[in-house]
């Protein structure tokens, strides 16, 4: 799954280190920033609210 | 009629052989090198090698997404809430006590003034909880909203409880774990602790009487009068009671923890700052360096 990324990256193979870290880094951001807020409305590890 | 156009000088079709020139340029290197994967001698991959492979990294990286779920809840959402709550205490621009107040300021035990109820999410006022800390400082908002109001301002009132210093239950919740977790430390207040509500004109002192841990479901814990049950008679009232409800054991949904508090007096903001603040060395927000 991820070799074929690589193998399917253009350029030197330093270029493909920098996109794969880019990609990396914008997907933990996507997961921070929207998916796991909607992910813990399922996990309610800390509801304080009685009723 | 295409099919009756002559090809161009010099048009190879693509299936026609090269030229022999390019045929010995090309071939022999080809014809003495063995295919790369049986140099190696790796078997060919089959498909199931292949299925396995991509759900081997599959599952290693589920795997690094659920560690960095840990990571975005128990540090994140900390990091995040703390920053909101901090500008949104900032942002309430209320006159901050006088600070060179000459006299410890009067303790009124009569009625205190009526507070307006305000409008769900808005922030109404602050908690002050000595034994947390000399930086403890807390937003109230109105609501219980998790997503709204106690993810990200803090504090929540829950509506239709009596306001601060009112006669009944002024009931509030908040988080014991993530999200700035303002009631982290909920569990080491112990009966006669002072809790410090802050609204822009009243400071209410507190004093903690009890605590409990109860089913989520137990509403009691928030009424007028803590326990009296759902469909109850109502007695008259005649205390002023402040809960807060957090979540218990920490990490868990399972319970509640829950702390009852009674007033012990109110004083103008206007008047300096409680005593119950001053003597512990509270940093109060707007007064002289703030939160």
């Amino acid at each position: 799954m991820y070799g074929a990324l690589w193998r399917a990256l253009p350029g030197p193979g330093w270029f493909r280190a920098l996109v794969m870290v880019a990609l990396l880094v914008g997907a933990v951001a996507a997961c921070f920033q929207w998916f796991f807020p909607w992910l813990s409305t399922y996990v309610p590890i800390n509801d304080n609210t009685v009723g | 009629m295409a099919m009756a156009v002559p090809a161009p000088r010099g048009y190879v079709p693509r299936h026609a052989t090269p030229p022999a020139a390019l045929r010995r340029s090309a071939a022999p290197a080809r014809r003495n090198t063995p295919p790369r994967r049986a140099r190696r001698g790796a078997p060919r991959e089959s498909a199931g090698s292949i299925v396995i492979g991509v759900l081997g990294e599959l599952l290693i990286t589920a795997g690094v997404l659920l560690g960095l779920f840990v990571a975005w809840q128990l540090w994140w959402t900390d990091v995040v809430a703390v920053r909101e709550q901090a500008q949104i205490l900032e942002s309430l621009e209320w006159t901050p006590p006088p600070v060179e107040a000459p006299q410890a300021p009067t303790e009124h035990r009569e009625a205190p003034p009526q507070e307006p109820v305000p409008p769900v999410g808005d922030v109404f006022a602050q908690v002050y909880v000595p034994k947390w800390g000399s930086d403890y400082v807390a937003p109230i908002a109105e609501g219980v909203d998790k997503e709204k109001i106690l993810d990200r301002i803090g504090v929540g009132h829950y509506p239709g409880t009596a306001m601060p210093g009112e006669l009944g239950n002024f009931a509030t919740a908040g988080h014991r774990t993530t999200y700035g977790k303002p009631y982290h430390l909920v569990h080491e207040l112990q009966p006669g602790d002072p809790i410090v509500v802050r609204t822009q004109s009243t400071w209410y002192v507190y004093r903690v009487t009890e605590h409990q841990i109860v089913l989520p479901q137990q509403v009691e814990v928030i009424s007028p009068v803590p326990g009296l049950k759902p469909g109850d008679p109502l007695p008259e009232l005649t205390k002023r009671y402040m809960t807060m409800t957090a979540c218990h054991p920490m990490y868990s949904a399972r319970e509640r923890y829950i702390v009852h508090a009674e007033l012990d007096y109110w004083t103008p903001v206007s008047e300096g700052v409680p005593t119950q603040l001053t003597e512990a060395g509270v940093n109060v927000v707007g007064a002289g360096g703030g939160a």
